[in-house]
């Protein structure tokens, strides 16, 4: 049994807190129960179910901290790690940094759990998977995909009385067409807490037709262009930037949010006006956890506000240097959109780009954000409002900071999940002048 | 590769039939003959429910990792994770359940079950499994030949290491500095029907650090990491040794130790030079690649398209497919790099990553060519995919990151060999009329099928003429991976040969990690196209 409920969780944590000798201490349970079923060439190719459980014990003295983890529950597995955790907290210098650990706190409950998602069995990931390899054999098209649901739990508890406990369900799809030739292929990405919203059938029609229409695609020259990025694409970009709303790096000079001559860009104006994005963890459609790591309740939070910079995350440390409370770094990220559907994007564009996926984006200088990737599974030429025909796939250097500046128009936001870490955001569909492709490639 | 199914289940729960666990020691060994008993109540179930085939894995895996800034140590943490994974082949199929629960009743359910499965998954066979033969080894044992247990060393020992290196980049004028040591132990049992029982212990270490320098008033920032790689080796990594260094004007580079301080000292003073380093002229260059950088560039160019169920399409739904088609290399002719260019696969190197005894499907390691005199020769395939090859054995690239995970095809160590000339980095650069060396590795990505890539560096210098004028900034190249290869006008020989790697290469979905090194000398390569990276925000 790897989901343990409130109670269950609260009564192990308890147990564990009892052996502990330390000044602090902190004790947190993590379950994962999820399924898989994994395919290619028009085959199942792995498939399965996992369960894990794990505890980790952070033990401190005085400002003198260690941490040690397990997956055995014996009770002699139970006092060894706590003992180990003293251990090391015995043995590591003093932390001047460290912060005495919070109190009881109250949260509210959070609405990531669906329990359809969590009784999801083999044979419904079979059929759904099923589902999606006839549409790859009518189109005679090869499908490679995976789909994976998991319901997950995190409770902590500490000697200060602190008890915090999350479930959730999370359900994502993704799917790969490809012609036999291997000249077209085609992508879909899909992630919902609930099961009930995922249609293999539709995403996988989407990836059939990108995959049909990529082939023959004509190389352009590399260059700078108006570019449509559908949500896939635009989630992927701005991944980084998301991960980098932090206020220490900022303060010391060294994020892309500092300051030239000292301290944040907090009510610098550093993007379009378009441009507002925001965490609620009580939002329907990306509901998220409603308390943070170290123990603070997680609120709706502006971090930028018609493209002005209003927040930074604060850890307590940080918060109590600088005199300000803390901020916890947020559990969804959701971006404002307009109205318009990604057609009519594509109908209002003269000449453009519309970019279906990117692909491994990397870090090339932490203090631009200046990214580097490709396009991949379906790019094309815009003329006139109309897709003319596919282009061959480029490699791009821009700052996702640079394309937030350079935003023509946005569509509607959608529930969209990044293809490297698979965590989902509400982001809408862009239209961006002035994209920077550098280089071509031939991959297909 | 029709007929690769795989089905898997864990079940958590307690520990029966393991060692006591005892309180008074941090680290400990179970007992092997408790471990083969364990095995063989897999393997009689199993046989009993009607595999043709099982292998069992039972792992207990370490990590510890020592973390700190400036002058704080962060973070002291310890994780351990035991249990057993059980894979059988019954009706053609596989089937894999894995379990921490280790009493009697628990392993042979999980057995039964992993056969279960596969039965269930052979209804979707179009094809069985075609497993190439391998012998059992009976009783036998694989241990990283280290010189010191770097889990042994008392933590204070290791933070006063980290702490004094920080100390050394502070007091050289750097802004901030973070540094960490990472240790793994993956203290591995493999058994098998075909009559092998296994035991493994590798050890893991990687040492690294970021300077970091700021000049407020203009807001720029430059970073310096660490020089050393990640290594299969103990603690004697980090124990200086001077034989180890290759003293050049620019840097002091590292092959089978590390010192860690020096190289701090030293990065401190080259992200000072980074700051008022000149911005580099787009263009073409020939680049001089310093095996910190050229390890990275080999990772993804050659490691990755030579890997077999990619180049079959398996892994097209996330890391993609391979333009190193069966076709190329059925040719013969096919022309990945220039004569001097040879590539090898290995899973023996000592002090490597990807040295061990054995695989994770029991195959005794060995080395091969991917590329001799500039062509495709091979792939990395392991047991089940030998006859699409025709091979008759496995290589041995069998992996799992976890007793939880399913072993899968992993990329084993691939390495640039040496040049056969007497040549340094040093002779190398003089014949050089426009380039840039480049020293250590930063950003880097590339294309599905591995045709086009983008990588940076730590450390540009430019050369003119022969000589080294001065460093620059901004700098990353781009290249097709068949014209970079065959660009490549020299390589050093192996007085300079030294290894670099990760611990960290993603595969597969549900993703499992994986370490592996790539060795080379210093090479050169005409007239690649190296951008500006330079940006205004």
């Amino acid at each position: 049994m790897a989901i343990y409920s409130k109670e269950e969780a609260q009564k192990l944590l308890k147990k564990v807190l009892a052996y502990s000798k330390a000044d602090e201490c902190e004790v947190s349970l993590s379950g994962d129960a999820s399924g898989n079923i994994r395919y290619a060439l028009n085959a199942v190719s792995t498939a399965g179910d996992i369960s894990t459980l794990s505890l980790a014990v952070s033990s401190t003295y005085g400002k003198k901290s260690g941490t040690a983890t397990i997956n055995e529950f014996d009770d002699a597995s139970l006092e060894k790690v706590v003992r180990r955790s003293e251990e090391l907290a015995q043995l590591a210098p003093e932390n001047p940094e460290y912060m005495p650990l919070p109190g009881p706190q109250e949260f509210k409950d959070a609405i990531t759990y669906v329990p359809a998602t969590a009784a999801m069995t083999p044979d419904t990931r079979a059929v759904a998977v099923a589902t999606s390899i006839k549409v790859a054999e009518d189109a005679k098209l090869e499908a490679a995909g995976f789909l994976e649901n998991s319901t997950s739990f995190y409770a902590i508890l500490n000697s200060k009385g602190m008890f915090a406990y999350n479930t959730d369900t999370n359900v994502n799809f993704t799917i790969t067409m490809r012609n036999a030739q291997g000249t077209g292929s085609g992508y879909a990405a899909r992630g919902y807490n609930d099961i009930g919203k995922l249609d293999t059938y539709s995403a996988t029609k989407i990836a059939a037709q990108k995959a049909t229409g990529s082939v023959d695609a004509k190389a352009l020259e590399p260059g700078k262009y108006t570019v449509i990025l559908e949500p896939v694409a635009a989630t992927y970009m701005m991944e980084n930037m998301f991960r980098s709303l932090d206020a220490r790096s900022a303060d010391e000079g060294r994020s892309f949010m500092s300051k030239p001559g000292g301290g944040n860009r907090i009510v610098d104006r550093l993007m379009d006006e378009k441009v507002t994005i925001y965490s609620d963890p009580f939002h329907p459609e990306l509901p998220a956890a409603t308390w943070s790591r170290d123990g603070i309740p997680l609120e709706k939070m502006n971090w930028i506000e018609k493209g002005v910079v209003k927040n930074l995350s604060y850890s307590r440390f940080w918060a109590q240097k600088k005199n300000v409370q803390p901020v916890p770094f947020p559990s969804n990220i959701i971006m404002e959109g307009g109205d318009a559907s990604l057609e009519d994007l594509i109908k209002s564009t003269e000449k453009g780009i519309l970019v279906s996926r990117l692909w491994y984006i990397r870090m090339v200088d932490p203090q631009t954000l200046l990214l580097t990737g490709l396009t991949r599974d379906g790019t094309f030429y815009i003329e006139n409002g109309q897709i003319k025909f596919p282009v061959k796939n480029f490699r791009f250097n821009e700052s996702p900071v640079i394309m937030l500046n350079n935003v023509e128009a946005l569509g509607k936001p959608e529930r969209s999940i990044s293809v490297e870490s698979y965590r989902s955001y509400l982001v809408p569909p862009m239209k961006i002048r002035d994209f920077t492709f550098t280089s071509l490639s031939d991959a297909v | 590769m029709a007929g690769m199914s795989l089905g898997s289940i864990i079940i958590p729960g307690r520990a029966l039939l393991g060692n006591p666990v005892p309180l008074d020691r941090p680290w400990f060994y179970d007992d092997v003959s408790k471990k083969k008993e364990m095995a063989d109540v897999a393997l009689n179930s199993a046989r009993s429910k009607g595999a043709t085939y099982t292998d069992v894995r039972i792992g207990r895996y370490l990590n510890q990792f020592v973390v700190t800034r400036e002058d704080k140590v962060e973070n002291i943490v310890n994780t351990e994770s035991y249990g057993i994974g059980i894979r059988v082949l019954a009706n053609g199929s596989w089937g894999f359940a894995a379990t921490d629960k280790m009493d009697r009743d628990s392993i042979a359910k999980a057995a039964e079950l992993a056969v279960a499965i596969a039965k269930e998954n052979s209804r979707l066979l179009s094809e069985p499994v075609q497993l190439a033969p391998q012998k059992g080894y009976g009783e036998v044992s694989w241990k990283t030949p280290i010189k010191k247990n770097a889990f042994d060393v008392p933590i204070k020992e290791k933070a006063d290491l980290l702490l004094s290196v920080n100390d050394a980049a502070m007091k050289g004028g750097a802004n901030y500095v973070n540094s960490i040591l990472f240790l793994v132990n993956e203290q591995k049992y493999f058994a098998s029907s075909d009559g092998s029982y296994i035991d493994q212990d590798v050890h893991r270490i990687w040492p690294t650090f970021t300077i970091t320098k700021i000049d407020e008033k203009s807001g720029k920032f430059e970073t310096r990491d660490a020089l050393s790689s990640p290594v299969g080796r103990g603690y004697e990594y980090v124990i200086p040794n001077a034989a180890d260094k290759i003293k050049t004007p620019q840097a002091t580079l590292y092959k089978n130790s590390y010192d860690m301080l020096e190289d701090a000292r030293e990065g401190t003073r080259q992200v000072i030079e980074k700051m008022a380093a000149k911005s580099v002229e787009p263009g073409k260059y020939d680049l001089v690649l310093d095996p910190t950088n050229l390890y990275l560039t080999i990772h993804e160019s050659v490691g990755h398209p030579s890997e077999l169920d990619r180049v079959l399409g398996y892994e097209a739904n996330y890391a993609g497919t391979s333009f190193l088609t069966l076709d190329k290399w059925k040719s013969g002719k096919f022309n990945f790099g220039s004569k001097l260019v040879n590539i090898k696969a290995d899973k023996t190197e000592v002090g490597t990553l990807g040295a061990v005894g054995y695989d994770d499907e029991g195959v005794g390691t060995k080395q091969w060519d991917i590329i001799k005199d500039g062509i495709l020769v091979n792939y990395q395939v392991i047991r089940d995919q030998a006859h699409i090859l025709g091979l008759k054995e496995s290589q041995g690239c069998c992996y799992a990151d976890n007793w939880s995970s399913v072993q899968f095809q992993r990329m084993p160590n691939i390495s640039l060999q040496p040049g056969t000339q007497k040549m340094s980095p040093q002779d190398i650069i003089k014949n050089v009329e426009k380039g840039i060396y480049i020293i250590g590795n930063s950003s880097y990505s590339i294309d599905q099928q591995r045709y086009n890539f983008q990588f940076s560096g730590q450390m540009f210098y430019e050369i003119k003429n022969g000589k080294i004028v001065g460093m620059l900034k901004d700098v990353a190249y781009q290249a097709n991976t068949q014209e970079f290869w065959n660009a490549c006008s020299a390589i050093a020989d192996k007085s300079d040969y030294r290894s670099g790697g990760s611990f960290f290469d993603g595969k597969g979905q549900p993703g499992q990690v994986s370490a592996v090194s790539h060795g080379s000398s210093t090479a050169r390569f005409n007239g690649i196209n190296v951008i500006n990276t330079a940006r205004k925000i």
